[in-house]
């Protein structure tokens, strides 16, 4: 809720400071323009607020992490660390009530620290240490070394001077002090606002892990042969959804026969998600290669019937009549005019199934794989090295992005035609 | 016999909710060979219908097309087509749209190359062969249009409203252009068009259709097509007798859409 609370503020913050300092100069026709607000063509993205996004985000999550990447005053408040002290109220049976001081050592991550030497102070409650790690709690028996033991009756009934009882609880200025059902007390000191490393480790520690496994690998294969495989399984089962799908919906969009006979088939595979196909090929398949190329096999092959039957369909009849005017035949007019026709439409299927086909490469690897991206971070999940999920998560989303830049790449060169009909 | 024969043409339509419309009502004609007909006629009075049927897009119900003598039974390169837009292949450049019949018929670059160059000089876009189409304007995707069309030597050529989505002066320069090429190259044509003028500059005879069935309603002989081959088609349009019959059209084709409006007037 606060994260979101300075996103926001973060957001507001850098519109108004860049509108402040930054005086953009627009060019062109776009700088004459006097209607902008519901002019599509007048919105351009602001790189800038681009660049300030991805810096908000490592920002954001440096300063909750406490990452060394990011200056110490933007941190967020880290857990206590430190002596930290509170006062405990005894009674016993037949004595008064008295007074006495716990201290203890709070030691950062990873530290073991020593409970500090402390004198046992007056009374007959005594003095007492004790040492606990940050973001963890541990028991301090203070009844240990006082004069009067469980055994007389001890019991705390107060610490700070706030009354507690067993199951209560008391915050000091160091942390909470809590009191088990048998009366033993806790302490847990002061969390802070920033994430454990369990959870949440900082930038730079995904970033070591990243060199880490890209030279010593993981699980018995290197990094790249992790992502190799995914990718691998991915195109396999493109190709061959493609190498199906395509002729099939020609035929689609070419003979009612087929279309009739093949209709309810795509219609009613089409939206079904893949994701839901998993336990059934699993079943049918195993949870070897062929298991996850079938998979993704019928992933790609519903969107690239669809794609090139759209793609036949969508031809004008004025171009099929043209070419029969000019004499072309049948065949010559599935090789020149519907075919070269279609390839707009079947680029765009082939962007949305090579998205498809790389989410449930990585979702088929959660479920069970000895290599692959998705195994890696399931893996990871399992041993709690959030630092390896959040790299693996981090490479899968920069491998999708680079084959949807790829393709774009790959239409504008093949089929510079696109929209222009 | 040489030249275009329909005998009398019918064309029934069933709709989908009952009942049928009659596109074409016995319609009969003769073209001999390189004669320009215009058609004009009121929307909904089956001038497309025709063309298609000539082209042999659609059979019609009832009657015969004829080319030389023999049977249209479906599209050939006999009779070549050119549409208002859109027909070109935008994957292609402008020289391999226009020798696309040559090489859909298997012929050798040695066989049309010359004849490709030569038409795409005559209509004025030699310096653009090697262009995509879609960085072409409207007039020039006509001109490789008209160009494609006649790289296949057609012995017909059936032009639906080839210059109807051209601007007013780029219609001009391409009325002059198909007057030019028609009489260089002898070609019979039939032209389809909503404008009256084009129809009566262009036509060396011109029939106006009525719609509801579709049938021709009256046919003229037209001296315009010939005189302005000679001279300045600005000047054909000052002839007396052009403004005469244009007036005579347009009130003509005017009483048809009264009478259509009129009759789904009644019928509301």
């Amino acid at each position: 809720m606060t994260v979101l609370l300075i996103y926001l503020v973060v957001f507001a913050a850098s519109f108004a400071l860049v509108r402040l300092l930054v005086h953009r100069s627009l060019s062109g026709m776009a700088a004459r323009k006097t209607v902008t607000f519901g002019d599509e063509s007048a919105v351009r993205p602001d790189r800038v607020a681009s660049v300030l996004s991805v810096l908000t985000i490592f920002l954001l999550w440096g300063a909750f992490t406490g990452s060394h990447w990011v200056p110490g005053f933007l941190h967020a408040p880290g857990p206590f660390v430190g002596e930290a002290r509170f006062t405990y109220t005894a009674e016993a049976d037949g004595l008064p009530p008295d007074d006495a001081t716990v201290t203890v050592a709070v030691s950062p991550l990873g530290e073991e620290a020593a409970a500090p030497q402390v004198p046992e102070g007056e009374g007959w409650a005594k003095d007492d240490a004790a040492s606990v790690t940050a973001w963890r709690s541990g028991l301090i028996r203070v009844d240990e070394n006082d004069a009067a033991g469980r055994d007389a009756g001890h019991r705390v009934v107060a610490v700070n001077d706030e009354p507690i009882s067993p199951g209560g609880a008391v915050q000091t200025p160091y942390g909470r002090v809590g009191m088990s059902p048998k009366g033993t007390l806790t302490f847990e000191p002061a969390k802070g606002w920033q994430m454990e490393p369990i959870w949440l480790p900082a930038p730079e520690a995904v970033v070591a892990r990243l060199v880490e496994i890209a030279q010593n690998g993981y699980r018995d294969s290197t990094l790249w042969e992790h992502l190799g495989w995914s990718l691998w399984r991915v195109v396999a089962g493109f190709v061959l959804g493609a190498l199906v799908g395509i002729p099939l919906g020609y035929a689609m969009g070419l003979s009612g026969w087929f279309r009739g006979w093949f209709d309810p088939i795509v219609e009613f595979m089409r939206p079904v998600p893949p994701l839901a196909l998993i336990p059934l090929v699993i079943l049918w398949a195993g949870i070897g290669e062929a298991g996850k190329i079938i998979l993704l096999f019928l992933a790609a092959l519903w969107i690239m019937c669809i794609a090139a039957r759209s793609g036949v369909s969508g031809v004008k009849i004025s171009k099929v009549h043209a070419a029969y005017a000019l004499g072309a035949s049948k065949a010559q007019i599935l090789r020149h005019v519907i075919i070269p026709n279609s390839l707009p439409d079947i680029f765009t299927g082939a962007r949305v199934a090579m998205g498809v086909c790389w989410g449930t490469v990585v979702a088929a690897e959660l479920v069970a794989a000895e290599k692959g991206a998705g195994m890696m971070i399931m893996v990871a999940s399992k041993f709690q090295l959030t630092d390896i999920v959040l790299m693996g998560i981090i490479l899968i989303g920069g491998i999708g992005f680079a084959i949807d830049v790829l393709m774009r790449w790959a239409e504008r060169v093949l089929v510079p035609w696109k929209g222009r009909g | 016999m040489t030249g275009l024969s329909l005998e009398n043409l019918s064309m029934r339509f069933d709709l989908p909710g009952g009942g049928t419309v009659q596109a074409l009502n016995d319609v009969s004609l003769t073209l001999a060979r390189g004669e320009l007909l215009s058609v004009l006629g009121p929307s909904g009075c089956g001038k497309t219908t025709l063309l298609n049927i000539v082209a042999g897009f659609l059979a019609p119900t009832e009657g015969v097309v004829r080319l030389n003598g023999h049977e249209v039974r479906g599209p050939a390169a006999e009779r070549g087509m050119v549409f208002q837009q859109g027909a070109l292949f935008e994957w292609m450049n402008v020289r391999e749209n226009v020798s696309f019949g040559p090489r859909m018929a298997g012929r050798r670059e040695r066989d049309w190359g010359a004849q490709v160059d030569h038409l795409l000089e005559v209509v004025g876009l030699h310096a653009f062969k090697d262009k995509a189409v879609y960085e072409l304007s409207g007039g020039m995707q006509q001109r490789v249009a008209l160009a494609r069309c006649l790289a296949n030597d057609p012995d017909v050529i059936l032009m639906d409203e080839p210059l109807g989505a051209l601007d007013a002066l780029t219609r001009e320069k391409m009325q002059s252009l198909v007057l030019k090429l028609w009489k260089e190259t002898g070609k019979t044509i039939i032209l389809i068009t909503h404008s009256v003028e084009e129809a009566l500059l262009l036509g060396e005879r011109l029939i106006v259709m009525a719609p509801r069935p579709g049938r021709i309603h009256r046919e003229y002989r037209l001296p315009f097509a010939d005189l302005g081959a000679a001279e300045d088609l600005r000047c054909v349009k000052k002839h007396p007798e052009f403004a005469l019959r244009r007036e005579e059209i347009l009130s003509m084709i005017w009483d048809m859409e009264e009478e259509i409006m009129g009759r789904t007037e009644a019928a509301t």
